[in-house]
């Protein structure tokens, strides 16, 4: 009866009211896995430019009151013995130069960068030194992490609606996950410890959107009152599901937006690497949890029903 | 017929609550522990080896390693140490606010094993033979800074002092700090910058149990050697694994430049808030002043440091928290278009927003209790405050919105008002 009424109603003129999701489910199948092999040959071309925190070597900020010129750091660090990679340059004035070397130093070398960088540029620099073995734990760490959590989404979400959501919820985030680690991958940004917590917090996070949407399909199918079976049926649900929390899945997302984009523009330099992430994830997340999460669910649902119909049927008429 | 009481309810509430975070802002934001990475300082991951082949490195080791090291910290004065015991073998030290690095990392790793050699090298004595917590340090007739130390046995003191003295003309007894495998006095004596403490010489069988060490120190260096014989030896060997170091100034312009695009984007969200959802905008937006108070009590109360991926988890959650808000006042928006009156809307769409708002909170909670349980150091004080954030957002922006919302509708003072909420007449189902 409301389901009806639901249908007849032409009740939000939003722009998005006509968009069927569902028709074009494949071509949003297709760019996401055309984004996955990307990522894939991205990885094997370029790799992960990983930070010393996931490998081994040393990392020093140097600051200045004024704009610093790279070929001055980098003849600091030569003078004192060292063979830096080409110092990288942030912050508001360019008053911030990066410098790796790609060697684990002592307390004593720190000591003396830490002076002698203090004596040149007036302000005391961040050292970090890290040996392999605790970056390879690190990254072992991560994954490990990142594993677990899918796990207990995974669990979470099958107690509390079904496992085919539960699992499309997680696959979209590991696509979401992985849309980060490509970006990153292709435009060479520094991967450090800080990349995992955003990760985990994009998987966390960006499966909201998901989970709001399914859970107005396991409302829409209760309203519904039919027993749905066929692809029109649940793209019919998925449609008018996304299109009711669509709202508010765009609102959530621009008011996490908002921070993440300060952040990024006006937070410190350490929290870059951490701020992009979450940027790309946030804008991935959206997409993945509409586009991609419930027209999957639909499609795989609907498969699963004729498997079990057919089994059926073939059990009746074999009793 | 508007009620009265409630809307009296309502503004006394939110005076109450303005001067309970008014008086309580000040002594919070004092108490809160700031990370290394806002304050400066320094963090190192020790390997933990054996001093000694054969020596088992077990729990035992483990806690009494921990142990020293806490003593030379409390030396350093250093306000809010960690140390914490990590993959059975290693150590994570982080000395935020430490003023001289060079001198705290060099007191933290040395083993400080005190030990007197004659001149070819052979033990004669060591740290064991001194009584623990006596050294000082006290001044010559020249006013040259020297230690002085106490020995158990003054017996036993003699007996070395008789057969150094008998090695005439090498009748030197040698101090040695961290004496390793191949260091000789022979060699080091040639040096002038050697790597023995001192090498007074003896001449007759001394017979006492005060001892002075007096080698050319300044007064600093003859304090640090006090401090470390005090604080006893380290019964391990510590290898530095990882370090990372922020200078105050780094950390002093992370905090503002944070602090500042943290404020920025409070602003912007509540504007955002006000602009789409007016009157339950609003709310949420007196909810999140509640919420950022609340989470920084919560957190001052529990002791966490503040890191700057603290911070950023914190605003963060301030997007996360209305993400609460939006969910129910989009319910209570969707349940107004069908023509549903001002109560009634609002206790439908509190009750169909619930379980939304629980399951979207859960994952991220899975998430980060996650990373809480297996990261480390940046990424604990991180999850710390996402699960602070978003426990705290059940209570203020689904509870705390309800109640406050709730005095104002149930005034019946937002009756026929639905533009309050956002809603157009137009949209309202039967008004086409």
């Amino acid at each position: 009866m409301e389901m009806n009424e639901k249908m007849n109603y032409k009740h939000y003129n939003k722009f998005y009211d006509r968009f069927d999701f569902m028709k074009h489910r494949n071509i949003f199948f297709a760019i996401s896995i055309a984004l996955i092999i990307i990522g894939i040959l991205s990885l094997f071309v370029f790799r992960l430019n990983l930070g010393i925190d996931f490998s081994s070597g040393t990392r020093v900020d140097v600051q200045s009151k004024q704009a610093i010129s790279v070929e001055k750091v980098d003849q600091a660090f030569r003078v004192m013995g060292y063979t830096p990679e080409r110092p990288v340059l942030s912050g508001t004035h360019n008053n911030i130069a990066t410098v790796r070397i790609n060697q684990e130093l002592n307390q004593h070398q720190i000591a003396e960068i830490k002076s002698k960088i203090k004596d040149q540029f007036g302000v005391e620099p961040n050292v970090s030194t890290v040996s392999p073995q605790v970056g390879r734990d690190l990254a072992k760490n991560g994954l490990l992490a990142l594993a677990l959590a899918s796990i207990f989404i995974i669990i979470y979400v099958w107690i509390r609606f079904e496992f085919l959501q539960g699992l499309t919820a997680v696959l979209a985030l590991i696509h979401d996950a992985f849309f980060i680690v490509t970006v990153f991958s292709l435009l060479h940004i520094e991967v450090d410890i800080l990349f995992i917590s955003a990760i985990l917090t994009i998987v966390g996070y960006s499966i909201n959107d998901t989970i709001v949407t399914f859970d107005r399909v396991r409302e829409n199918i209760k309203l519904s009152r039919k027993r749905l079976s066929t692809i029109e049926e649940f793209g019919f649900i998925v449609n008018l599901s996304i299109r009711e929390t669509l709202t508010r899945s765009l609102n959530t997302v621009l008011t996490v937006l908002i921070p993440v984009v300060l952040l990024l523009i006006f937070g410190s330099e350490s929290i870059r690497t951490f701020t992009i992430a979450l940027f790309v994830g946030l804008i991935c997340g959206v997409y993945s949890s509409i586009c991609i999460a419930c027209p999957l669910w639909a499609v795989l649902k609907v498969r699963y029903l004729e498997k079990r119909k057919q089994k059926r049927t073939l059990q009746t008429t074999q009793g | 017929m508007v009620k009265k009481g409630p809307i009296f309810s309502f503004f006394a509430l939110i005076i109450v609550l303005g001067v309970i975070i008014g008086f309580a802002v000040n002594p919070i934001i004092h108490k809160v522990n700031l990370g290394l990475d806002l304050k400066g300082g320094f963090e190192v991951l020790y390997q933990v080896e054996p001093l000694k082949s054969g020596q088992k490195i077990d729990q035992a080791a483990m806690s009494n390693a921990v142990a020293a090291i806490n003593k030379r910290i409390n030396v350093l004065g250093v306000s809010e140490p960690n140390i914490s015991i990590e993959n059975g073998h290693r150590i994570r030290v982080q000395l935020p606010g430490v003023k001289n690095e060079k001198q705290a990392r060099q007191l933290l790793s040395t083993t400080a094993k005190l030990e007197f050699r004659d001149y070819k090298d052979r033990l004669m004595m060591d740290g064991t033979d001194l009584k623990p917590g006596k050294a000082k340090v006290a001044y010559d007739e020249m006013n040259k800074p020297m230690v002085t130390l106490q020995l158990k046995d003054p017996k036993k003191f003699a007996n070395v002092t008789k057969k150094i003295a008998g090695y005439y003309p090498n009748n030197v007894l040698v101090i040695w700090m961290d004496y390793s495998k191949g260091d000789s006095f022979a060699k080091e004596a040639k040096k002038t910058d050697h790597k023995f403490i001192s090498a007074p010489t003896v001449q007759q069988e001394l017979n006492t149990s005060d001892v002075e060490i007096s080698g050319s120190f300044t007064t600093k260096e003859a304090t640090t050697l006090k401090d470390l014989l005090n604080s006893g030896s380290l019964p391990v060997r510590l290898v530095e694994k990882y370090s990372t170091s922020v200078g105050a100034q780094f950390g002093q312009d992370s905090m503002k430049e944070t602090i500042y695009a943290g404020a920025l984007a409070v602003a912007a969200i509540m504007l955002f808030m006000i602009f789409f959802y007016r009157l339950g905008g609003l709310i949420a937006d007196i909810t999140l002043v509640i919420y950022v108070a609340a989470v920084m009590a919560v957190f001052v109360g529990l002791q966490a440091v503040l890191t700057l991926p603290g911070i950023a988890a914190m605003i963060l959650g301030v997007g996360m928290a209305v993400d609460a808000n939006i969910i129910t006042l989009e319910r209570i928006k969707d349940e107004l278009r069908s023509g549903k009156s001002v109560l009634s809307a609002f206790k439908a769409g509190n009750h169909r927003a619930l379980p939304t708002v629980v399951d979207a909170n859960m994952t991220t909670i899975i998430a980060a209790a996650v990373l809480f349980v297996l990261g480390v150091s940046a990424v604990k004080g991180f999850a710390v405050m996402l699960l602070i954030s978003n426990i705290v957002t059940f209570i203020t922006s689904v509870y705390g919105a309800r109640l406050l919302l709730g005095l104002l509708v149930h005034s019946r003072a937002l009756n026929d008002h639905p533009w309050l909420f956002g809603v157009r007449r137009s949209d309202i189902r039967g008004n086409e």
